[in-house]
């Protein structure tokens, strides 16, 4: 009999172009809270999807219980007692709470559903987990955090042993984590074995006995939570090999061109400062959910912000919608090209023409073709787009070719400030150096160029300042010269402390 | 309970409860002839068929699809029932139990050919459907040759214009329809997975549930609904043609979603949904006797639909607000 309930060795896993998990190894006791720890895209989601059966790993072994398991399908994985509380509550909104407790498991006597059985059951699991609410009350009507503590009831119900939560404080109040912290405790003592992903660090104290390290899809070591000091950790999360070399290009720093002062939107975009110069590239970094995109959307006027002034070039402009934006020339290179940022089905030509018409167009609408093909051969001969003709079909170009277009079709109206939200996500390294050299041009033509990535080593590789986020809020500010994976990841992890009047109970 | 709570019960069943008595009284005030014994059962005896099958569709939409089909399966099914009933060679008895099982039969096909297409090639249903309808039109074109079948055996036309205490007995067939749905859709695990799915199809698949098997056993409901109310059609009118129909799925998915099924799935019910039908019979039935001619009836039942379906995304909004 091993100590161990769950154990995975060399587990291997690739997606198309991402070798998500690399020869990775993880254990876990029974009675323990382990925490899974890594940076965005680390491959702590993809390790537990596998575990949990969402998907099949490549290669590797997985003991479970002492058995050794082959392809799990999460009915398999139910059945050997792992249950996964997924981020995104995986929930029957329009159910009720006991009918969501045994969803897919229903009692039932000749056919027919055992509905007061299936409730008083509920009932039990619900007090033995001290969860306050009636079996009857429709899911949809209860909050994020008690919906949560139902998904842990059905895992329980279910006759999990192993529970997966993936992020699961996020969303709560202080309160509401003290309760889920509270049930946590519980199930560690009764021999649950918990595996706990989180980015919170300052949780972990209040719950977790060991931890798991991964990077870049490696595992990188796992020790006992008494052992480590918040430095260590840290140290072993960041430390990624930075493969790509990039080519930054010093342009020394021009006029203040752009200036947003307290933006507020809602939960996610929370007084909100900073500047752009001329001939300077700004990143922004920040965990997944930090409010990176939501502050792009809310400067470009897609969401509306409760308050804040934005200044361009020395004067205040008014931005309540996208149109708004586009016309005082600040533009977004929006993080889903294939969606928002182009017509893929329609030519080269059409996609420059389109946010350009109102230029193109004489007075009864009909679009100039001379003016047009002059626009399109600049826009292809300024950002050397590579293409067969301006009749190429858009969808056709290459990632990299894509986002020229998607920026050259605003560049071709002069706008002053280019946002770009995650340009790389999802394409080749010959692609992402492409849009390194997009970036850097414009920053030589003197446009100030905002870089929203979640790759930090492409940000502090590429930019000139690098402004870190947590919480919708900016947590800190560096220059190149100052930045360093260490103090960015630091920094992006200052959460507002939710768990500090917890008493540290229970360890 | 607050306001909004009230508010989101009353645009549901219990709403439209109320809103179906309203409109009794109003015509029983103002039309003649309404509030007569003679009137209630042409009224249940017309919507009957709608009935039956709004039902089949409820299943459907519950799961956040859509059968565009019923109309020409409807007629398809008449045919098929139509052609074994005039069959002279067998007793009576035989021939009336075997049309059954022939529309029931030709109903079920269908339907398993929409549900096994759709959930196959992750196809919408509403496109299938459409093809469905064009299919079935030509092919019961094509088996009847165009002609309409009467001449059905005595014993079955006698018992289609039976009525005991003033309910016609091909309401009561319906009624039957509409117990063994709610019984389905509220008892039975079966009935658990339709809401579920319709609800969150992802939470039921990492439940470990196959969704394609119930899925596309909705649709066969659905089509087997069909197939009974073509059997209740023959009863009524005692004819089966290639041409009747047209127009039939539209009734019963207005019927459903003013019943308060929603339209994106996951929440209805067959009862909600023979009050919908109920509504639209005695709107039809009482604007004709306060003297509204057949195309302004029109205009309005079609607006109705439309009113229902806006009312729809308003209850999607209000249950939003709830939450």
């Amino acid at each position: 009999m091993s100590e161990y309930v769950v154990e995975m060795e060399h587990v291997d896993k690739r997606f198309p172009g991402v070798h998500a998990l690399d020869d990775v190894s993880f254990q876990l006791r029974p009675g323990e809270v382990m925490a899974l720890l890594g940076e965005n895209g680390a491959g702590k989601s993809t390790l537990m999807k596998v575990l949990g059966g969402v998907y099949q790993r490549d290669a590797g072994t997985v003991r479970v219980f002492d058995r050794e398991v082959g392809d799990l399908t999460p009915k398999l994985a139910q059945e050997l007692g792992i249950a996964m509380i997924h981020q995104e509550l995986n929930m029957c909104t329009q159910l009720s709470v006991a009918e969501n407790i045994f969803l897919g498991r229903e009692l039932a006597r000749n056919g027919l559903l055992s509905n007061r059985e299936m409730h008083r059951r509920s009932r039990e699991v619900l007090d033995r987990l001290k969860i306050d609410i009636d079996p009857d009350t429709v899911v949809g009507d209860i909050s994020v955090s008690k919906q949560q503590m139902v998904e842990i009831a059905k895992a329980l119900q279910a006759n999990a042993k192993i529970l997966i939560m993936d992020e699961p404080t996020s969303a709560l109040t202080a309160k509401e984590i003290e309760d889920l912290f509270a049930i946590i405790r519980l199930l560690r003592s009764e021999g649950h074995g918990i595996v706990y992903i989180s980015h919170r660090l300052e949780e972990l104290q209040h719950i977790v006995d060991r931890v798991t390290i991964m990077r870049d899809g490696k595992f990188i070591c796992a020790m006992d939570y008494a052992d480590a000091t918040m430095d260590m950790i840290i140290e072993n999360m960041v430390g990624r090999e930075i493969k790509e070399k990039f080519p930054h290009v010093e342009c020394g720093r021009g006029r203040k061109l752009f200036e947003v002062r307290h933006l507020n939107a809602g939960r996610m975009v929370r007084d909100i400062n900073f500047e752009l110069y001329e001939g300077e590239i700004v990143g922004i970094a920040g965990l997944m959910g930090a409010g990176r995109t939501e502050i792009t959307r809310a400067i470009f006027g897609v969401d509306p912000s409760a308050s804040g002034e934005i200044t361009l070039e020395g004067k205040p402009v008014r931005i309540v919608k996208a149109e708004d934006a586009i016309r005082s020339g600040i533009v977004l290179a929006p993080e889903d090209r294939k969606r928002d940022g182009l017509c893929t089905k329609l030519s080269v030509r059409e996609n420059i023409a389109l946010p350009n018409l109102d230029l193109l167009c004489n007075a009864a609408g009909v679009v100039n073709r001379r003016r047009e093909s002059e626009m399109v051969r600049k826009t292809i001969a300024g950002f050397s787009v590579k293409l067969t003709g301006p009749e190429m079909i858009a969808g056709n170009l290459s990632g990299g070719n894509q986002q020229k277009v998607v920026v050259g079709k605003w560049l071709a109206r002069d706008s002053k400030v280019v946002i770009f939200d995650e340009p790389t996500r999802g394409i080749d390294v010959a692609a992402k150096v492409e849009i390194y050299h997009l970036m850097n041009r414009l920053k030589r033509n003197g446009i100030g160029v905002l870089f929203v990535s979640s790759e930090m080593p492409e940000v502090l590789g590429m930019a000139d300042r690098i402004i870190v986020v947590c919480d919708g809020r900016i947590t800190g500010v560096f220059p190149r010269s100052e930045a360093t994976q260490t103090k960015v990841l630091e920094y992006a992890m200052k959460f507002e402390n939710k768990s500090d009047r917890l008493e540290v109970a229970g360890r | 309970m607050n306001k909004k709570r009230l508010s989101y019960i009353l645009m549901g069943e219990a709403g439209m409860g109320i809103i179906l008595l309203l409109l009794c009284i109003v015509f029983a005030v103002f039309g003649r002839n309404f509030a007569t014994p003679g009137n209630m059962t042409n009224i249940l005896t017309q919507i009957s068929i709608n009935t039956a099958i709004a039902v089949g569709m409820t299943f459907v939409i519950l799961l956040g699809g859509i059968d565009l089909s019923v109309g020409s399966v409807l007629s398809l099914c008449t045919v098929l029932a139509g052609l074994v009933i005039t069959n002279d060679g067998m007793p009576v008895w035989l021939r009336i139990v075997l049309a059954v099982f022939a529309g029931l039969g030709g109903g079920m096909a269908c339907g398993l050919f929409n549900g096994l297409v759709s959930e196959t090639w992750k196809i919408p249903a509403f496109v299938v459907t459409l093809g469905m309808l064009n299919m079935a039109r030509g092919a019961v074109l094509l088996i009847s040759d165009s002609r309409t079948i009467f001449n059905f055996p005595r014993a079955f036309n006698t018992l289609g214009s039976q009525a005991p205490w003033g309910v016609p007995l091909i309401f009561i067939f319906s009624l039957v329809i509409v117990f063994f749905g709610y019984v389905v859709l509220r008892f039975t695990i079966y009935g658990r997975m339709i809401y579920a799915i319709g609800n969150n199809e992802e939470a039921v698949r990492l439940s470990g549930h196959n969704t394609k098997f119930h899925k596309v056993a909705a649709y066969v409901i659905c089509g087997a609904a069909v197939g009974i109310a073509a059997i209740l059609y023959m009863l009524r009118l005692n004819i089966a043609s290639p041409i009747l129909g047209n127009g039939f799925e539209l009734n019963a998915i207005a019927a459903a979603v003013i019943g308060g099924t929603s339209m994106s799935g996951g929440k209805g019910s067959p009862i909600g949904t023979l009050i919908g039908a109920a509504i639209m019979g005695v709107l039809n039935n009482g604007l004709l006797l306060i003297g509204m001619g057949d195309f302004a009836r029109q205009i309005v039942t079609g607006f109705i639909i439309v009113l229902a379906v806006v009312l729809d995304t308003y209850r999607a909004k209000l249950s939003r607000m709830l939450d």
